[in-house]
């Protein structure tokens, strides 16, 4: 594997927190899935992609914005994998990766309005600034 | 005056059904470890009291080896697991006390590995040796 | 003082090669307490083993030191010779000085320098030692088994067949177990009950075996050999000695609708019943909690209609105290509960089965006798969905399941399967599975007819959801190797569901004080080499208790533990190993840190009156341990606050005089 390919897995493998290693490739994931028909790749083979490094098909997929995060897969995964949980991961990767920090911290003080809930600041800042 | 060669000395509890039969195997396979190394059988490694450790760096011990059947594998089905958190609080406390992490180990060596055995003898009189004497603890009173 | 003698082997060239046999000698004879030393080619041969024993006589030695191999080699041998020459054998020491000396080192002067030091080593410990006698205790007879499955049946039989009367418990009113319970067995498809009532009449049948059943273990002490067992047969409120199970009572008895447990709360049975037909003891129970006359007074039928006169609706627990030499453990194991797996509805249909209740469901003997029925509307199902690895293979964290493969599950359904096809050819059966693991006699050889022969369509991935919809169930399911979400419109769901220990097992566990795993299996003594015996001497392990098994293992195991159990029934005494564990009893202040570590149980305590100076007399909590139990690690030792606890043979004093001849 590309050192790029590696930097990317180990990005994605520690914002989610999820190990895909974990995994024993029973497809309860995909079974429970209510968007399946809709992915072009199914929760199982997310996970499988991001544990054997191929993750770049996944970031120009649709897929991503399929998933609901319902987090069906999450409940009902027996080993525990969580894989709605690096769906967004990947989906994060891809909007920063977009992105090109499209917000730094100079921007953060203009934002802040009464209206605004602080919370959305905070998750816009952390979706695009790489 | 002529200088003596320094020789670490280095005092090894081995449980009698892994280690020490490891040890026994190194013999058989004619494995070469430093002879500063004396072993001492006791049933399990978790008989090693504590201040069996402390007393052989105040008689002067230069680093101090336990060695124990693979975790799970115990003859007494837990008496290795007793002896590895004894002695993290031990050497922990020695560290304290400036007595190197190195003069201090738990290992794990079957009755299969004399290879491992003679290795890790090797490797752990190596490190010792590196360090020097040991005198942190040593009871000069107990030198004649 | 100790009068000592030292032997310095040559081992041919094999010691002498390399160290020095005479300076060793020669060192030796300088220490404390040595009043004698020689040097021999072959210290083992008959004439090195002469020289011992002349030596021990002409210098009236206390203890002995022998430099030469291994003690895993020869410290046996040298111990006999000193008990031939009226030596204590435990007054010996080996001092290692080939397998870790001169087989490990090349120079003369290094050798021999380690070789005196391991040889001082000895003699230092040697002074220390004292004469040990290990303990005798005696054995009783009999063994007890605990639970009636097909493995503690065949245990019971094995026993009974040398010779030893033998005891079953069982909580259940009939013996059986799960076995019983089942419709064919996997691979070669006989029926259950045409294999396993024939042993339980056996059973019945045996002078030397005696049932307890709709009983249960309450206390156990004592140790191996000698263990006083507490029994509670519990209150039936019949009489066994006079039912003859004619079955009058259970036709007649008013009241109809109480679940029967036997067929997994499908159908109902009345409460008085008899579990199933060939129950063993064929006796009628009355379940308290349905009885009309045992909860209000009003009623009698039963008693009106026995013939025999066996009905007591006054009868009490009554408890039973036994002597046993060894106790085998076969409580078995039970399904998981599905209710934490809402996805798979089992809750909401009826339809959504397990595979133990799909067994009763094809039973002859079961609720729909035999017919293959949808529990709802007693509909032929035309489409059946078997899904695999329900709770079984989960990660650690996942609350709902095990982190084990529950190893039979592949298998019966498997059999399921092809027996479903068998029988109604005209019904689509699937299967859900993750891996199919059958490693096995002709286990591989089954899966792959289901497959190839009986069209059972096998479909790699897992179940996600069941959803009742009308009179169907809708299951969706991903296919891994097609890469698909199927929705299959099914009459039937059948859930492997994993398989755990009984819940009994636990507090039986506690009264034995056998070690459990964290899934609450019984731990071996040793995984490999000692797979059917209990860390806890003289307790025994059958079947699935310890782990899951299919019959063909559990009857294997029940077999290797019952010639356990006659290996030991066999000796009249037992010789324990003197080198154990004993506390100082002025020393002790009963605190129990050596209790909690002990790893058999072998340390309990006592209330023991001291006279004091002043003549008053003062009560203590101190520990004793049971020789007998003890194996002599001496993890206690080193747990002991105030260091009274000490090992015999390696004693404190004895470890610590070898650490400082070394350092010297």
């Amino acid at each position: 594997m590309s050192n790029s390919k590696k930097y990317l897995q180990e990005e994605i493998i520690r914002t989610s927190g999820v190990n895909p290693k974990k995994c024993m490739r029973c497809g309860k994931c995909s079974a429970t899935c209510p968007a399946y028909d809709e992915m072009e790749y199914h929760p199982h083979q997310f996970v499988y992609m991001v544990e054997s490094g191929n993750i770049e098909p996944l970031l120009e997929s649709d897929s991503l914005y399929r998933c609901l995060t319902c987090f069906a897969c999450v409940d009902r995964c027996p080993r525990s994998v969580e894989p709605a949980k690096l769906v967004e991961a990947v989906r994060l990767a891809a909007i920063r990766k977009q992105g090109n920090n499209r917000m730094t911290a100079n921007d953060v003080p203009e934002l802040i309005d009464d209206e605004t809930p602080q919370q959305l600041i905070v998750s816009a800042f952390r979706k695009y600034t790489k | 005056m002529q200088v003596k060669e320094y020789k670490p000395l280095i005092v090894a509890f081995c449980c009698n059904w892994c280690s020490y039969a490891g040890a026994d195997l190194a013999g058989n396979n004619r494995l070469n470890y430093p002879a500063d190394v004396k072993i001492i059988r006791v049933p399990c490694s978790c008989r090693v009291n504590p201040m069996f450790v402390l007393r052989a760096f105040q008689r002067g011990a230069d680093g101090v080896i336990l060695c124990g059947c693979h975790p799970g594998d115990c003859h007494y089905t837990s008496g290795n697991y007793y002896t590895r958190r004894r002695m993290a609080l031990l050497f922990s406390m020695l560290d304290y006390l400036c007595i190197e992490r190195e003069r201090t180990r738990v290992e794990w060596v079957s009755a299969a590995e004399g290879a491992k055995f003679a290795a890790t003898m090797n490797d752990f009189a190596e490190k010792v040796a590196a360090l020097g004497e040991n005198k942190r603890l040593e009871d000069l009173r107990c030198k004649k | 003082m100790q009068r000592i003698g030292v032997f310095v082997c040559w081992c041919g060239s094999n010691i002498a090669g390399t160290v020095d046999v005479v300076a060793v000698a020669e060192a030796l004879k300088k220490e404390p307490g040595v009043v004698f030393s020689a040097n021999y080619q072959y210290m083992c041969s008959q004439a090195g083993q002469d020289l011992i024993k002349n030596a021990i006589k002409e210098h009236n030695l206390t203890g002995i030191v022998v430099c030469s191999c291994s003690p895993r080699m020869h410290e046996a041998t040298f111990r006999k010779t000193a008990a031939a020459a009226g030596l204590n054998p435990y007054m010996v020491e080996i001092a290692n000085i080939r397998e870790q000396c001169s087989w490990v080192h090349k120079e003369m002067p290094i050798g021999t320098e380690k070789a005196i030091i391991l040889g001082k080593a000895a003699v230092a410990k040697v002074n220390l030692n004292t004469p040990l006698v290990p303990g005798e205790s005696p054995v009783t007879k009999r063994a007890l088994v605990i639970g009636g499955g097909i493995a503690g049946i065949q245990t019971a039989l094995d026993i009974a067949d040398a010779g030893f009367e033998v005891d079953i418990v069982e909580k259940k009113p009939t013996i059986g177990g799960k076995m019983a319970q089942l419709d064919k067995t996997f691979p070669t498809l006989d029926c259950a009950a045409c294999i396993l009532t024939p042993k339980m009449v056996d059973v019945a049948q045996n002078e030397k075996i005696r049932i307890f059943s709709y009983s249960e273990v309450t206390d156990v002490k004592g140790f191996v050999g000698n263990f006083d067992v507490t029994i509670k047969k519990k209150a039936r409120y019949v009489k066994e000695e006079l039912c003859t199970g004619c079955g009058a009572c259970t036709e007649k008895c008013p009241m109809k609708k109480v679940p029967n447990d036997f067929n997994l709360n499908m159908d109902t049975k009345r409460a008085i019943y008899i579990p199933f037909a060939q129950a063993v003891p064929k006796v009628a129970t009355i379940d308290p909690d349905y009885c009309n006359m045992l909860k209000n007074g009003k009623c009698g039928v039963c008693s009106k209609v026995c013939a025999a006169g066996a009905i007591d609706y006054t009868q009490k627990d009554e408890f039973i105290e036994e002597k046993y030499g060894a106790i085998v453990v076969a409580t078995g194991f039970n399904p998981i509960s599905m209710d934490k797996f809402d996805e798979f509805a089992y809750n909401q249909s009826k339809d959504v089965i397990t595979s133990l209740e799909f067994e009763r469901l094809t039973n002859a003997a079961g609720p729909t006798a035999g017919k293959l029925l949808r529990p709802s509307d007693h509909k032929h199902p035309e489409k059946i969905v078997f899904v695999q690895c329900v709770g079984s293979r989960c990660d650690a964290c996942n609350e709902k399941g095990k982190e084990y493969c529950s190893k039979i599950c592949c298998m019966y359904t498997a059999k399921h399967a092809m027996l479903t096809r068998d029988k109604y050819p005209d019904t689509e059966v699937y299967v859900f599975y993750i891996d199919v693991r059958t490693p096995g006699k002709n286990f591989d050889e089954f899966y792959r007819r289901a497959v190839e022969e009986y069209g059972v369509h096998y479909i790699k991935g897992m179940v996600g959801k069941v959803v009742p919809e009308g009179d169907k169930l809708i299951v969706q399911a991903s296919d891994l190797l097609d890469n698909k979400q199927l929705k299959i419109e099914a009459d039937l769901v059948v859930l492997a569901a994993a398989i755990e220990p009984d819940k009994s097992a636990r507090p039986l566990a506690t009264l034995l004080t056998a070690s459990m795993d964290t899934n609450d299996f019984f731990t071996e003594a040793h995984p490999k080499l000692r797979p059917v015996e209990s860390p806890t001497a003289g307790v025994f392990l059958s079947g699935a208790c310890q782990g899951p098994k299919d019959i063909p293992e559990t009857v294997a195991q029940a077999g290797a533990a019952a010639s356990k159990v006659i290996g030991l029934l066999a000796k009249d005494k037992l010789t324990g190993n003197p080198c154990v564990a004993h506390s100082n009893e002025m020393m002790c202040n009963g605190c129990s840190s050596c209790e909690r570590v002990c790893p058999y149980g072998a340390i309990t305590y006592e209330d023991k009156e001291f006279r004091m100076p002043d003549r008053t007399t003062l009560m203590r909590r101190i520990a004793v341990v049971n020789p007998a139990v003890c194996q002599g690690c001496g993890c206690c030792t080193v747990a002991c606050p105030s260091g009274a606890m000490d090992l015999k043979g390696f004693a404190s004093e004895q470890i610590i005089a070898e650490v400082d001849a070394i350092c010297k």
